[in-house]
Formats: structure tokens, sequence, C-alpha cells
């Protein structure tokens, strides 16, 4: 309990001192984006790594909160704090709608389904021209601000969105050690014990998945406003298998390896740029590849290989 | 306690049960037993709502849970444990037991994400009890172990801890000295008594004669699907269409 606690505020120093030896260089703009996919991360984590319910369908709840506060701030001049609360709150209530009948699905036909989500959302942003300006995107979403104080340079939004995201990670340890959690994760291992337990899973399952969708949906809001400009090929499926290869690699049912994983599958772009398009090659190689030899992730794997190496240093002294 | 009234169950054109009615008395241990392929199991998931039957009614204290889902029922205080173990194998031993408090806890997610002190209390609560229930099964010391690392047989000590914790009205145990070595079934066998001593009522499945004889009150016997005995262990010991199931005719 107290190591817990210590670990997150040795994670929150971190976070605070992360830009200052950066400068407010090209860094800090990659770390606002670290922030913005943690936050997805940790919702597909939350679904697939503890209630063992996959999603390839984040995309659409990202897109949904970034099409919802862009168009209620620049079409209807909505407060953007408004938006934001109410959009968030309108996608976990779809969410939930198409949880229902969605998450009584299993495995491959789950996935499919959730797949058909996103796919829908996607072509409905490109379709809906008069609200969301279609495949050439929406403009002119205006910065967030608190009075007079304007998010508008990098290290401002990198304080922000790590704000935010640093409350989700506190309420998201919160959650999975508590008894929601442990109903969860008694889900993953065993839907029909856990049933018999008195746990309903139907139920349990859906409001997970809502709860992800609210997490994602904010995570879109404050993405619109960063950039000021959205287009719906940053809500596509390639999205949903970027945040799918960031859960795995960062570790299924951990906090923080959905942090690691969101750093390390966002910086990786910026190293793959000579791959151009066959980049999401390498994701498919690293899933297999961390799925056959490392199951438990980077968080869990990296502690081993210390544990592997360390006695072994300790013998040669 | 538990009264099964003209229960049949059919999978597509394979009769598994059919015309099974017997009551489980209050405060009785219960034994159902029958040669492989009798449809014991079957009828433990008719009872606990893993799937529905295609026929009959399941009443529970008078109360008629035929059409409730397995969560559902767990609240009215009907719990099992499974034949081949099923445990929470990524979570600790401790936190299994509290699993099994689900039902008696009622924290949702918004007070569990925001610690809200009631919720805390309760956190509290359960983790005592649980470790009660531990102690209870003679596994205290294994809490922070991880349940899928356990053996079989402490595992299965874990399952009956688990299904405690809820303070069933009424436990099923589906073959719970399968797998266990004589030793482990005598204290199963300790065990399933006190468990009847809390006020709790048992039915179980199980092959082991010498543990049904020696801890049942009543026997119900199943065979292809139908009910082919009922009565004390007495009875059915000198039942002569039990032995020729049994043994075949001479």
């Amino acid at each position: 309990m107290k190591a817990d606690k210590i670990k997150f505020l040795v994670f929150c120093l971190l976070v605070l001192l992360a830009p200052l030896p950066l400068s407010g260089g090209y860094l800090v703009n990659v770390l606002v984006f670290v922030g913005i996919n943690s936050m997805l991360a940790l919702g597909l984590n939350l679904l697939l790594g503890y209630a063992g319910q996959i999603s390839l369908g984040q995309a659409a709840f990202f897109g949904l909160g970034a099409y919802g506060s862009g168009v209620l701030t620049t079409q209807f001049a909505m407060n953007p704090w408004l938006a934001m609360l109410i959009v968030a709150v309108c996608v976990a209530a779809f969410a939930f709608a198409v949880g229902f009948p969605v998450l009584r699905l299993k495995g491959h036909y789950l996935a499919m389904a959730t797949l058909g989500v996103g796919v829908i959302a996607h072509i409905a942003f490109n379709e809906t021209i008069d609200l969301t300006g279609g495949p050439s995107g929406l403009s002119g979403i205006p910065y967030l601000s608190i009075g007079e104080f304007i998010f508008d340079t990098d290290l401002k939004n990198y304080y922000l969105v790590w704000g935010f995201a640093l409350v989700m990670i506190l309420l998201s340890l919160n959650l999975v050690n508590s008894r929601v959690g442990r109903g969860l994760r008694a889900i993953h291992d065993s839907e029909v014990a856990a049933r018999v337990m008195g746990v309903d899973a139907r139920l349990m399952k859906v409001q997970v998945f809502a709860l992800s969708a609210f997490i994602s949906a904010i995570a879109g809001s404050l993405y619109c406003h960063i950039m000021t400009f959205i287009s719906p090929t940053s809500f596509s499926f390639h999205i949903s298998i970027e945040l799918l290869t960031m859960v795995v690699i960062g570790g299924l049912g951990s906090v923080y390896g959905s942090v690691l994983g969101a750093l390390l599958l966002t910086m990786l772009p910026e190293m793959l740029r000579a791959f151009e398009d066959f980049d999401i090659i390498v994701y498919g190689l690293l899933l297999v590849s961390m799925t056959i030899y490392l199951p438990g992730g980077l968080v869990r794997g990296i502690p081993m290989l210390f544990r592997h190496l360390l006695p072994k240093r300790g013998s040669h002294a | 306690m538990l009264r099964l009234s003209g229960i049949g169950k059919r999978f597509g054109g394979l009769t598994a049960l059919e015309g099974i009615s017997f009551t489980v008395a209050k405060g009785s241990i219960t034994g159902i037993i029958g040669p492989n392929g009798a449809g014991k199991t079957t009828l433990f998931n008719v009872a606990t709502g893993i799937y529905p039957p295609s026929q009959g009614a399941v009443l529970l204290e008078g109360r008629d849970i035929s059409a409730l889902a397995p969560e559902k029922r767990a609240r009215f205080g009907l719990v099992r444990t499974f034949q081949n173990i099923e445990l929470f194998g990524k979570m600790t031993v401790l936190e299994n037991v509290m699993v099994g408090m689900h039902t008696q806890s009622k924290s949702g997610i918004f007070s569990c994400a925001f610690r809200m002190p009631w919720q805390m209390s309760e956190e509290r609560r359960i983790r005592e009890k649980a470790k009660e229930w531990l102690l209870f099964a003679g596994i205290p010391e294994l809490a922070e172990v991880e349940a899928g690392t356990l053996s079989f047989g402490k595992g299965r000590l874990l399952e009956i801890a688990r299904a405690m914790a809820l303070e069933p009205k009424l436990l099923l145990m589906d073959e719970p000295a399968a797998g266990l070595n004589s030793k482990e079934t005598a204290e199963l066998a300790e065990l399933i008594k006190r468990i009847r001593d809390l006020g709790v009522t048992v039915a179980l499945v199980e092959h082991d004669m010498d543990l049904v004889m020696d801890i049942c009150d009543a026997l119900v016997v199943l065979n292809l699907g139908t009910m082919l005995a009922e009565g004390t262990p007495r009875e059915i010991q000198d039942n002569q269409a039990v032995v020729t199931a049994y043994l075949g005719e001479e």
C-alpha cells in the first residue's frame, strides 16, 4: 500500500521534471503526444489487460471525443471545458449502449465487432462533411484556456495533458486494487467462476468498456484543442492497432505498463520514418515477438532481466 | 432448502437428464452419486444456472430460481465449487477469497476510483473477513501466494474458502475429493462437516464411496440421466438396482 504511494509520487516527480532538461524543444512536443497516448493505452488496458476483453475500435472513441469537442467549440461556440465534459459523458453513454450487444461476444467475434465500430466511426468522420469537414478536416479549433492563461505552447500543453494523465493514472490504480478491479480480473481468469461468485460479468464488462471510452474521449478532446486541426486519418484503424501494440508491449494488466508502451510507441515512429507506410509491419513484428517471448510486457520483462543479470555480476565479483 | 422438480435437459437430440425430482433437506449433507455419464455434473450446472433446464423447475427455499443467471443465484445464497477447480489464477489466494465477498459489498466504479471513506472501510472489512475464511480452510499461510501456483489439494481448499466467503445457504460441491490423496480426503471430510455445523446445507457429487458413506445424511443415485434411487446411505447400499447399475448384472 505504502510502496504504491511512493511509486506514484516518484512517477509524478519524473513527469514534472521531464521537460526541464529539454528546454522546450521538439521532444516536449513528442512528450505531449506520449501523454495523450498514455491515456488511450490506459483506457484500453483497463478493458483488455484487466477485464480480458479486446477492442479494436478505441480510435472511434478517441475520434468521437476530438470531433465532439471540435464541432461544439467551432460551430456552436461552446465553452471548451464544458464541451469536453459533455462529449466524454455522451461517448461513455454511447459505448455503454453499444457494449451491451457487442460484449456478449467473445474472442475473435468481439475483435471483429469492435473493429466494425471503429470502421463505422471512421466513415462517419469522413462523410458527415457539413459537421466535420470530411476528409479535408476541421480547422480553427480554439486553444484551451483558463481565464487569460492560454494553453498555446508545447510546454503548457505538456503540463495540461500530463495533469489529466496523472489524475487518470491515480484513479485507475485505485480502481484496479479494489472490489471492482478484483471483479474485472476474476472475469479475465474464469468468467464462469466469477459469475458463480456473484460478479455480474455482463454489466461489469460494459461498465469498463464505457470507462475506457470516457478516458479515450477526454484524450480526444485534449488532442483537438492542442492540434487546433483534426482530420479523419488521426482516428483510423491504424491508431487502434498502435494502441493495442502499446498495451501489449508495455504490459497487459499494468497501469504503468500503459505509459511505458505509449512512450516507446510514440517515440518509435520518429525512428521508423525510413519505413514510411511499412511501419505497420514493424508493429506487427513487435506484437508477435512480444506475445511469444515476453507476454508480461516490458514493465514485467525489464525487472526480470535485471534479476537474471545481477546475480551473475555478483558471482563474478 | 433446494428442490428440483421434474428437471429435464436436452442437448440437441441427446437427453442428458429426464424427470429428476428430489429435495436437499436443510442442514443436511446430500450426496449425488452415479456411474460416469449419469448426468451428475449436468445436474449441478442446471442447479447453478450455468445452463437453463429444458424442463422442470429449480426451487431454492421455495423460490423458483430456474430462470436466474448464476450471479443472481449467488445473491440468494447458492454457490458451488468445480470438478476441475476454477480459481482466479493470476490473483493472490487472499484476493480470490475477497472476490467471494463480492455479493456482500457494493462499492462501484466511482467510489473505488476516488477511494471514498466508506469504500476504504468496506475494503478493510472484506480483507479481514477473507483472512478468517482462509484460516477456516486451513491455508492462512498462503494468503499472498498467486493462486495459479497452488497444488491441486490446496487449490481445492481455496475454492472452498472462496465459496464459503459468500456465506451461502447451500454449497454444491462437484467431486471435491477428486485428485486428493487419502490424507487430504480425510481432512476434506472434516472440513465439510464443519461447514455443515455452520448451518450451511451441502450437496455434493462424488465418486469416493467411503467419503460419501461417511459424511452424507442422504443420497440420490442417478443413472443414464434418470433417478435410480433415493434414501439414506444404508438403504442405498442394500438397493439391488443401484448395485446392478454400478457392477452390472450377474
